[in-house]
C-alpha cells in the first residue's frame, strides 16, 4: 500500500521497479531451467556478471542519493562498499572451518599462514550469519555517521570534503593492505565454500544471490525514494541549492547530512556484501580512489538526481566496460570511458534519464503542466 | 567569551526585543561593527540607512548568528543571549532573515518553497514522516494570497521573475511567522509599482504585531514605510530618528546622503 503511494507519480519508478523484479525471475529461471545447448541459457560467468552489475548499480543508487539530492560529492563510497564486502566475507571465511588448506577449524588461512594462535577479537561472532549481516550495514553506516558528524558540523562542504572522502577511502585502503590488520593484507578474502550453508559455487546459490541482488537493488530504490519524496527530502534539495538558506530558515542541516550519509553508506554496505560471494574475492584494491570515481561517473551518465538513472548508468557503464576490456577492443577502453565522459559533460548534462524525462515532456506535457499557467511574466511584474 | 564587565551592565529599561550593547567585530584589523548599540521594541519597524561598509549586512550577520561578535552583548526576547547560538537555533527563536539577493530554492515550487518555511518542527525525525495538515495548507493559502502568488504556486521558484521571488522571500518570512524580520533592500532591483506595494506589505506585517528591520538603500522607500531610521556609519550609529530629521543631520548628509 505504501509502495503504491510511492510509486503513484513515479513513471520511471514503475518500469524500473517492474524491469528489476522481472529480471529477478527471469534470469534465474533462464540459468537453471532452460537447457545449456538452448540459446536462451544464461551461463554461470553472465550471471555472475549481471550479478556484479546489479551491485553496482545499488552502489549508484547510494551515491546518487547524497549526491544528487543533498549535493555531497562523495569521492569515498567504494569505502563503504568494501567494508560491506568485508564483513561478508568474513562471514565466508568462517563458514569454511577446517576445509581450508591448514584445516584449522577457527583460524582462516592467512593466520595460520602468519603464525597466529588464536582469532583476533574483532573476528568474534561472524561465524554467525544474523551478527555479520548486522555488521554489513553497522560498520559501514557507523563510519559514515562518525565521519559525517564531525565533517558537516564542521561545516566542511564541496571540494574539501569530496577530498576528505578521498583521504578515507586511501588511508582505509593503505590500512586493510597491511598483514597485521587482520584482514588477509594483500590478498584479501578467498576460497570461499559455503553461505548460510548452500555451496558458493553452486548454479541455485548463484541464481539465489543474484535474485537477491535484485530484490535488494529494487528495495534500496523503495527506501530511497520514500526518502526523497518526503519533507525530508526537499530539505535536502534544499540543501543541494542554497545551504545557508535552509540553516536561516531553522534546519540543522548537518542532522540532515549526517542522516542521508549515513542511510547512503548502509546501501553500499549491502551492495558490497552482495558483490563479494558473486564475485568470490574481495581485496584492499575495492578501496581504490578510482573505484569511487568511476561510480561519479556512472551516476552522472545515468542522471544525477534520479536514482533509476544512476542503477542504468552503473549497468551501461559496466556493460561497456565489460566490452571493451574484453577481446580486441581491449586496449581502447580508458580512450571510451574519457570520450563517454566528455559526451555526457557536453550532450548529456542531465544524463540519459534527465535526457529522456525532457525528451518525453516535450512530446506529451503530463496533465499538471496543461492546467498550470504558462510562464509568461506578470504584466505589472515586467522588468 | 565576553568579558565579565559586560555582564555587569544592568539590563535595558525598555522592554525591547532586540538589544544590542557596545557590539564590535573586526575582520583582519577592520572594524565592521564599532560599539554599536541599537534596541528594537516590540511591534517595531524601523529602517537601517547608511553607505555601503557601513556595517549594515555585518550586523545582520551577528544578529542571525552567522558572525559573532569580538566583544558585546546581543539579547532577544528577555535576554536570550545570540552570541551563543548558532542559526538554526537563533531561526527557530523567531528571527527571520531575507537575504540582499534573493533566495529561494529554484527546484521547489512556490507552495514548497512556502511549506518548507512555515514554523514548526524542524527535527529530522519529524520532519521525515510530516504530511502537509489542514491547517498548514491553509496557511500556506493564506500566504500566497498575501503575497500575489497564489497563481503562481506550481511553478518551480526558479522561473518567477525578479520580483516575484522578493515576494516569495518575503512570503517565506511570514510563513516562518518571527517575532523578529530582517530584511536586507527587500526593493533592490523593483518597479516602482512593486516598491510602493512591498512598502504596503511590510507594513501590514509590522501592523500584525511583528518587529521589522529594514535595510535599505532606496530613500524613497524609506520614506513611504514612515518610520524611525538609523543611519550607520563606519560600524557605529551616526543618527537615528525621523526620516526629516535624520536626512537633515549635517553629519549624515555628508557621509551619506551627498557631499
Amino acid at each position: 500500500m505504501i509502495t503504491r503511494a510511492l510509486l503513484a507519480d513515479d513513471r520511471t519508478g514503475r518500469w524500473f521497479l517492474a524491469i528489476v523484479l522481472g529480471l529477478a525471475v527471469i534470469v534465474p529461471i533462464l540459468h537453471l531451467a532452460v537447457p545449456e545447448t538452448s540459446a536462451f541459457h544464461i551461463s554461470t560467468a553472465t550471471l555472475a556478471l549481471l550479478g556484479k552489475y546489479l551491485c553496482f548499480a545499488l552502489l549508484a543508487l547510494s551515491l546518487d542519493l547524497v549526491w544528487g539530492y543533498c549535493g555531497i560529492l562523495s569521492l569515498g563510497h567504494g569505502a563503504f562498499f568494501a567494508l560491506g564486502g568485508y564483513a561478508m566475507g568474513m562471514y565466508l571465511m568462517r563458514q569454511i572451518g577446517s576445509r581450508g588448506v591448514y584445516a584449522n577449524p577457527i583460524l582462516p588461512d592467512f593466520m595460520v599462514f602468519l603464525n597466529w594462535k588464536e582469532l583476533p577479537w574483532y573476528w568474534y561472532g561472524f561465524e554467525n550469519a544474523w551478527f555479520a549481516f548486522l555488521m554489513v550495514m553497522a560498520v559501514p553506516g557507523l563510519l559514515a555517521f562518525v565521519f559525517g558528524w564531525f565533517a558537516f558540523r564542521s561545516r566542511v562542504t564541496g571540494v574539501y570534503l569530496s577530498i576528505i572522502t578521498q583521504a578515507l577511502t586511501y588511508a582505509l585502503m593503505l590500512a586493510f593492505f597491511r598483514n597485521d590488520m587482520g584482514f588477509g593484507g594483500n590478498n584479501g578474502l578467498t576460497d570461499f565454500k559455503d553461505i548460510l550453508g548452500f555451496p558458493v559455487q553452486a548454479n541455485a546459490t548463484r541464481a539465489a544471490l543474484f535474485a537477491a541482488s535484485a530484490l535488494a537493488l529494487a528495495l534500496g530504490y523503495l527506501v530511497a525514494r520514500a526518502i526523497v519524496a518526503s519533507r525530508l527530502g526537499k530539505v535536502l534539495v534544499s540543501i543541494r541549492d542554497a545551504e545557508s538558506r535552509t540553516r536561516f530558515l531553522g534546519y540543522r542541516v548537518e542532522h540532515y547530512k549526517t542522516f542521508i550519509f549515513t542511510v547512503s553508506a548502509i546501501m553500499a554496505g549491502i551492495a558490497g556484501a552482495l558483490y563479494v560471494p558473486q564475485v568470490g574475492i574481495i581485496n584492499p584494491s575495492e578501496f581504490l580512489p578510482a573505484n569511487s570515481i568511476e561510480v561519479v561517473i556512472w551516476v552522472a551518465v545515468g542522471g544525477r538526481g534520479t536514482l533509476a538513472g544512476a542503477a542504468l548508468g552503473a549497468v551501461l557503464v559496466n556493460f561497456a566496460k565489460t566490452t571493451f576490456t574484453t577481446g580486441f577492443l581491449a586496449p581502447y577502453w580508458l580512450f571510451a570511458l574519457g570520450a563517454l565522459f566528455v559526451v555526457v559533460t557536453i550532450w548529456l548534462p542531465k544524463g540519459i534519464l534527465g535526457k529522456f524525462n525532457d525528451l518525453w515532456e516535450r512530446w506529451r506535457p503530463s496533465p499538471a503542466e496543461k492546467s498550470a499557467p504558462k510562464p509568461e511574466p506578470m504584466p505589472q511584474l515586467a522588468e | 567569551m565576553t568579558s565579565l564587565v559586560e555582564a555587569d551592565v544592568p539590563p535595558p529599561l525598555t522592554p525591547s526585543l532586540l538589544y544590542l550593547d557596545g557590539v564590535t567585530v573586526s575582520f583582519d584589523g577592520f572594524r565592521a561593527l564599532n560599539e554599536l548599540s541599537l534596541q528594537i521594541a516590540p511591534g517595531e519597524m524601523r529602517a537601517i540607512i547608511g553607505p555601503n561598509g557601513a556595517g549594515k549586512t555585518t550586523m545582520m550577520d551577528v544578529i542571525t548568528g552567522k558572525t559573532r561578535p569580538d566583544t558585546g552583548e546581543v539579547l532577544f526576547d528577555h535576554g536570550v543571549d545570540l552570541t551563543r547560538l548558532d542559526e538554526a537555533a537563533i531561526a527557530n527563536l523567531g528571527i527571520g532573515r531575507k537575504f540582499q539577493k534573493p533566495t529561494v530554492f529554484e527546484s521547489h515550487t512556490v507552495e514548497d518553497n512556502i511549506l518548507l518555511a512555515l514554523k514548526g518542527d524542524r527535527r529530522a525525525r519529524s520532519v521525515l514522516t510530516a504530511r502537509t495538515t489542514t491547517e498548514e495548507a491553509r496557511r500556506i493559502d493564506e500566504i500566497l494570497e498575501t503575497a500575489g502568488l497564489a497563481a503562481q504556486r506550481h511553478r518551480l521558484a526558479g522561473l518567477l521573475s525578479h520580483g516575484q521571488k522578493q515576494w516569495l522571500e518575503i512570503g517565506m518570512l511570514l510563513a516562518q511567522d518571527p517575532k523578529l524580520l530582517l530584511v536586507d533592500e527587500p526593493v533592490a532591483g523593483m518597479t516602482d509599482a512593486e516598491t510602493e506595494a512591498t512598502a504596503a506589505l511590510l507594513r501590514r506585517i509590522s501592523a500584525a504585531d511583528h518587529s521589522v528591520v529594514v535595510v535599505e538603500h532606496d530613500m524613497a522607500f524609506v520614506r513611504a514605510l514612515g518610520v524611525k531610521v538609523t543611519c550607520l556609519h563606519e560600524g557605529s550609529v551616526l543618527a537615528e530618528g525621523a526620516i526629516d530629521t535624520v536626512s537633515e543631520n549635517p553629519r549624515v548628509i555628508e557621509v551619506y546622503l551627498g557631499r
